[in-house]
Parts: C-alpha cells; sequence; structure tokens
C-alpha cells in the first residue's frame, strides 16, 4: 500500500478534528503518514491511523507565511511519490497545496466534501455555485493533491504505527519574504466550533445589532452561533462566525437564520443543511423558499419565547 | 510612484442560475457576467494606494471577449489602463494555465506591487495569487483583511480562525485582499465618461510568448467528470407568529427530536 501524505493542523499542539478526518479519508487511499510542522500530539496521530508522522521543525515555519511549509511538502512528495496528498482546505492549507502542486506538477482540487476510491481511480466531490450543484472531478496530473473541507468524514479511531521521523529540509530564501511580525492567537467563544457544530443559530441585520435572543436561543439548544455578513459588517459579531461565500460553509443537522433575508451567498454557505428553520418578518424573505419550518414575526417576540419553552420541557 | 496591476476576473453573475456547458465547464455564454465583486475590493485598496500617495493602477484580465466589461467597471471606478488576454485556446484552463497567463502579462507590465480578489466568484479556489507569486519568485501576502503601504513595504493583517497576524513584504510583492478590507466605491458619473478614454490593451498567447499546449481545457491537470444539480428542497411549513410562534418553532424542533 502506498503512503498518503497529510499536512496536520494543530492548534498549541492539539490535533484539529478536521485533521483526523483527513486521516479517515486517507485510509481509504493508502497509508496515512502525517506532516507536522512545529508541535503536534503524536500520541493521537496514531490513534487515527498514522502510519508514519513527518515532523519538521524550524523557525521559518512560524515566522514566515505559508512558503517554508510547502518547501518542506515539495521534498516529501518527491522523496515518498505519495499516492496523494490530504490538506485542510483553509486558506494556509490550499495556498501550501497550490505551491506543492506547481512544483511538483500535479493537479490540484480544493473544497472538496467527499473522497472515494475506485480501483485506484480518485474521485471528489466539491459543492459548487452555492451548493445549487455537486461536482464529481478528478486529478489527471501528478499527485492528486486534494483539499478537504471540514465534516467530509466522521473521524474513526485505527491504531497506527505512528513512526516518527523528524526530517528537516531547505527553506528557499524566496520563501522568507513574507515574514509574520505578530501573530495574536484568538480566544475561543466556549461554544461548539461552528464548522463542525450539529445545530447552527444564526442572526443577521434583522437582529438590530442585538445578538442576545440569538445566543440564548442557541445555548439552550446548545448550538454554534452563526452570523450573516450584514450582521459582521456592521460589526455585531466577528467576522470568524460568519456564515457564507466568504465565510463558513457549515452543514449541520438544524440552521436557524433569524432576521436574515437568505441572499444567495449567504445561501452559499448553509443551504446544504439538513434542516433549516427561519425566523423573519418578511413573509416574502427569500430564505423561507429553504425552510422546512418558518415563521414569519418578529425574532425579539418569538426567540426568547422558543428559549422560554425550550428550557420549559428540558425542566 | 507606485504601479499597481491589479487581476481582475470576469464571472457568470451569482444571482443568475450559474450553470454548465457539455464539456463540464462553467457557462460562461448563457449567464450574465460582471467584474467579480470579490476583485472589486482589491481595484478599491490599489487606488486608494496610489491617491495616497503618487502612482497607476493597470487592470488584467484574462477572459472571452465579454471580460472586457470587467476592465471597464474597474476602469469606470478610477484605475488609469486596463490589459485584456483573449485567445481561443485560453478556454477551460484551469487555476496553473491561468496563472501561467497572468505571470506572463505582469511580467510584460512594469509593476511594483500585484493585487488580486481572495477568490473568484465562480471557481472560487483562491490560489490563483499564490500561484503568480511563486511563478514570478515574489513574497505573496494574502487574505489580507487590512492593507498599509509604507515606501515600498506592505503590511496587511490576516484573520484566520485560529489568530490575527501582521505580515509584512517588501519590494515586489503579490497581495490579494478580502471583502473585510472596506467597501468598494462606485463608478461617477466623471468616472464613467473618463474611462471612455483610457487605454486598453489587447494581447493574445502569442504576445505573452506561451504555447497553446500549455493552457486550456484538454491541458488541465484535473478534469470535471459529472455535475449534479441538488434536490429541489420540498417546500416547508410556514405560520404566521400569533403570540405562540415560538412554541410553534419548538413544537416542530420537538418533532425532529432537536429538542
Ligand atoms: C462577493 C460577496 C460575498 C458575500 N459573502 C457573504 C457571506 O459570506 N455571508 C453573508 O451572509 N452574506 C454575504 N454577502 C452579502 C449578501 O449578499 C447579503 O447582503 C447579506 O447576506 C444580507 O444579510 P442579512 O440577511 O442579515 O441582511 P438583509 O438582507 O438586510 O436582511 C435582513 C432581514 O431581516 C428581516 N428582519 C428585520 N427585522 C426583523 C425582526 N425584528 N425580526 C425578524 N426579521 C427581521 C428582514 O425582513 C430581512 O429579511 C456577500 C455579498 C457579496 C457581493
Ligand atoms: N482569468 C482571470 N483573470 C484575471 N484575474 C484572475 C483570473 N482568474 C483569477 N484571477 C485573480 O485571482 C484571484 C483568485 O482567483 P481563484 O484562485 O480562481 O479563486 C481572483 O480574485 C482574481 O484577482
Amino acid at each position: 500500500m502506498s503512503e498518503v501524505l497529510v499536512l496536520i493542523d494543530a492548534l498549541e499542539g492539539k490535533v484539529t478534528k478536521p485533521s483526523l478526518e483527513l486521516l479517515t479519508i486517507a485510509r481509504r487511499i493508502g497509508e496515512p503518514s502525517a506532516v507536522v510542522f512545529g508541535a503536534a500530539d503524536t500520541g493521537v496521530l496514531a490513534e487515527y491511523g498514522a502510519e508514519k508522522i513527518y515532523t519538521f521543525d524550524d523557525a521559518a515555519y512560524s515566522e514566515y507565511l505559508v512558503a517554508p511549509k510547502a518547501d518542506g511538502v515539495t521534498q516529501l512528495v518527491k522523496e515518498k511519490s505519495p499516492a496523494a496528498v490530504l490538506v485542510p482546505s483553509t486558506t494556509e492549507g490550499k495556498e501550501v497545496a497550490a505551491r506543492v502542486a506547481l512544483r511538483t506538477e500535479s493537479g490540484l482540487i480544493t473544497d472538496a466534501v467527499d473522497v472515494t476510491v475506485d480501483g485506484g481511480t480518485i474521485t471528489t466531490t466539491q459543492s459548487v455555485f452555492a451548493g445549487n450543484f455537486t461536482v464529481a472531478a478528478q486529478v489527471t496530473k501528478g499527485t492528486p493533491i486534494i483539499a478537504v473541507k471540514p465534516n467530509s468524514a466522521a473521524p474513526e479511531q485505527a491504531s497506527g504505527a505512528g513512526a516518527v521521523e523528524a526530517v528537516s529540509a531547505e527553506v528557499a530564501e524566496v520563501s522568507k519574504t513574507a515574514k509574520i511580525t505578530s501573530n495574536k492567537p484568538k480566544e475561543t467563544s466556549g461554544r461548539p466550533e461552528l464548522t463542525e457544530a450539529a445545530i447552527v443559530v444564526s442572526g443577521g441585520r434583522g437582529t438590530g445589532g442585538d445578538f442576545s435572543d440569538v445566543e440564548a436561543l442557541a445555548d439552550a439548544l446548545g448550538a454554534a452561533v452563526g452570523a450573516s455578513r450584514a450582521a459582521v459588517d456592521s460589526g455585531w459579531y466577528p467576522h470568524t462566525f460568519q456564515v457564507g461565500q466568504t465565510g463558513k460553509t457549515v452543514s449541520p443537522q438544524l440552521y436557524i437564520a433569524n432576521g436574515i433575508s437568505g441572499a444567495i451567498q449567504h445561501r452559499a454557505g448553509m443551504q446544504t443543511s439538513k434542516t433549516i428553520v427561519a425566523v423573519n418578518k418578511d413573509d416574502e424573505a427569500p430564505i423561507f423558499e429553504l425552510v422546512d419550518f418558518g415563521v414569519v414575526g418578529d425574532l425579539k417576540q418569538v426567540l426568547p419565547q422558543a428559549t422560554e419553552e425550550i428550557k420549559k420541557r428540558k425542566g | 510612484m507606485t504601479k499597481i496591476v491589479v487581476a481582475v476576473k470576469y464571472v457568470p453573475d451569482a444571482t443568475a442560475d450559474r450553470t454548465f456547458e457539455a464539456d463540464n465547464t462553467v457557462d460562461r455564454e448563457n449567464v450574465d457576467g460582471l467584474l467579480s465583486e470579490l476583485d472589486e475590493y482589491a481595484v478599491e485598496q490599489a487606488l486608494q494606494v496610489v491617491e495616497a500617495g503618487e502612482g497607476e493602477v493597470t487592470v488584467l484580465t484574462v477572459g472571452p471577449a465579454d471580460a472586457a466589461d470587467a476592465v471597464r467597471k474597474a476602469l469606470q471606478m478610477g484605475a488609469d489602463s486596463g490589459v485584456h488576454v483573449e485567445d481561443d485556446a485560453i478556454a477551460g484552463s484551469d487555476a496553473f494555465a491561468t496563472s501561467l497567463v497572468l505571470a506572463k502579462a505582469i511580467e510584460k507590465l512594469e509593476y511594483d506591487m500585484v493585487f488580486f480578489g481572495m477568490a473568484s466568484t465562480d471557481g472560487s479556489m483562491g490560489v490563483v495569487p499564490t500561484l503568480v507569486a511563486e511563478r514570478l519568485g515574489l513574497p505573496a501576502v494574502t487574505y489580507a483583511s487590512e492593507v498599509t503601504v509604507e515606501g515600498d513595504t506592505v503590511k496587511i493583517r490576516r484573520d484566520s480562525d485560529a489568530a490575527t497576524q501582521e505580515i509584512e513584504a517588501s519590494g515586489k510583492v503579490v497581495v490579494s485582499v478580502t471583502d473585510q478590507t472596506g467597501e468598494a466605491r462606485y463608478p461617477s458619473f466623471k468616472g464613467i465618461m473618463a474611462a471612455k478614454k483610457k487605454p486598453v490593451e489587447e494581447w493574445t498567447l502569442a504576445d505573452l510568448g506561451i504555447d497553446a499546449s500549455e493552457v486550456g481545457l484538454d491541458n488541465a491537470w484535473t478534469k470535471v467528470e459529472s455535475y449534479t444539480p441538488r434536490p429541489p428542497r420540498t417546500a416547508g411549513e410556514i405560520i404566521t407568529d400569533e403570540g405562540d410562534g415560538g412554541v410553534k418553532l419548538v413544537e416542530f424542533l420537538a418533532s425532529k427530536k432537536f429538542v
């Protein structure tokens, strides 16, 4: 079985859930080899099936943007001739992937939501045109390099050998030109991760700037909070929580849109949700075209009542 | 004097019914197109940089005849000149081929910086800026939510889920900007009139010394096997709040076992 390189994302050493999803997907193709820049919990990587773990350690990875990591991955691709390279479909993951693909003359697929293997042929699924179509695609040149979105698979444990191999790669001078002069980690909200949550409750311009009703309903349901770009642009909620074309794509079991009209760019980030509910005072709001259940009404009345009712039922 | 090239893409309108051609490429004929809204942010930032000092903005597009509209819109916003690379052989190109054409065209121009949108609104890979930087051997400061230029140094703020970073690079630099950089201006009447006299160059692959075998659908490094429309959603139940909308909502949630 051939190797599959998996670029691992870790926050202060803690391996992210999407990275574990990548290891799970990699096993459909071959033997996963985790690729780690800096620190990551190697035990977890082995528990989720990593046979090998390549670790790179160089100050350049945290001092310069992206390019030094591409130098490392390129070297591994050339040395190991893997069956595929999987990366998280984040801005950084996609940029590493693009550089590696160009240098190794390999095709690149971004934002895959599924990866299947049939007789050695790897086929990806992507959701395009604001989620209105799914597309099946294949890499036809070089090593398939695939950037995979979060939640594309359920992480499955599988004991891998987890053999750690420290590797070093030369960092090219040109890779040391975009200097990171400051790096401030973000605080977490304490709520579930937006892209991983089973339920997302979001608010738009219709909140008038007060997200407390949205947050209260979210907390009653154990949900993550999302926002439309109008709400983010108004400074009502941080950009990290924006759902849509230029924010996050979410596909939860339940999405509740409050005071959101349902513009195509917002739909792009949520219309593959399993169940969709909306509260909007305009009965002609396009969001109602998508819903399984809709309430035409003022969210300032409807949401607190719903939150109360949930608490009552929970006892 | 800062010379900025802004790469802009002509894309199918996202609010129209976008679809595909028989060869599985994006239908660019039957759907109205426009300057990608995400590239307007790049034009805006470039204009702000030259307005703060001295300079010139050249917009560059690679695309079919209609893509001239995207150039015109950017000129109306205030860019000084345009370059339109058009060649039948380019149709169906992937990000790698597009980045090759852009890189060769940029090399032919005089420039200090190259600005891009964060992603195209059709393909939306968000990799072309990085690929162009890679091809030109330039630093790439990408996904900027804020851009400041001091002399020949570009400083950006880059927001990810994990962190807020500040990044800087000097000399010739590739920059890509997000829609967090601030609203793009609308063309003024004066801008619209002035645009008519602004120079637009038209180049083909031959002008750039690129062989047809390096670009186009047949030479793409990936292929789309098939596309499937999303199944239509079955119409849901819509109620009007008569004082019990919140309770009814929870009853629905309970029926689906969410509560
Ligand atoms: C290139 C590009 C990218 C974009 N990316 C995104 C993106 O990622 N995400 C995104 O969301 N948008 C995005 N947009 C913006 C998008 O087009 C819309 O402008 C935006 O989604 C509108 O947000 P909204 O629905 O909150 O506001 P509006 O469209 O103003 O809708 C507000 C809604 O609230 C309702 N309302 C008002 N008061 C109440 C009340 N008291 N109770 C109940 N309902 C009420 C109104 O009836 C209305 O339907 C993008 C646009 C462009 C051009
Ligand atoms: N055909 C093109 N012509 C000019 N610029 C382009 C073209 N394609 C992509 N770009 C630029 O590259 C950015 C990212 O595109 P993409 O990687 O396709 O998402 C866009 O926002 C544009 O600035």
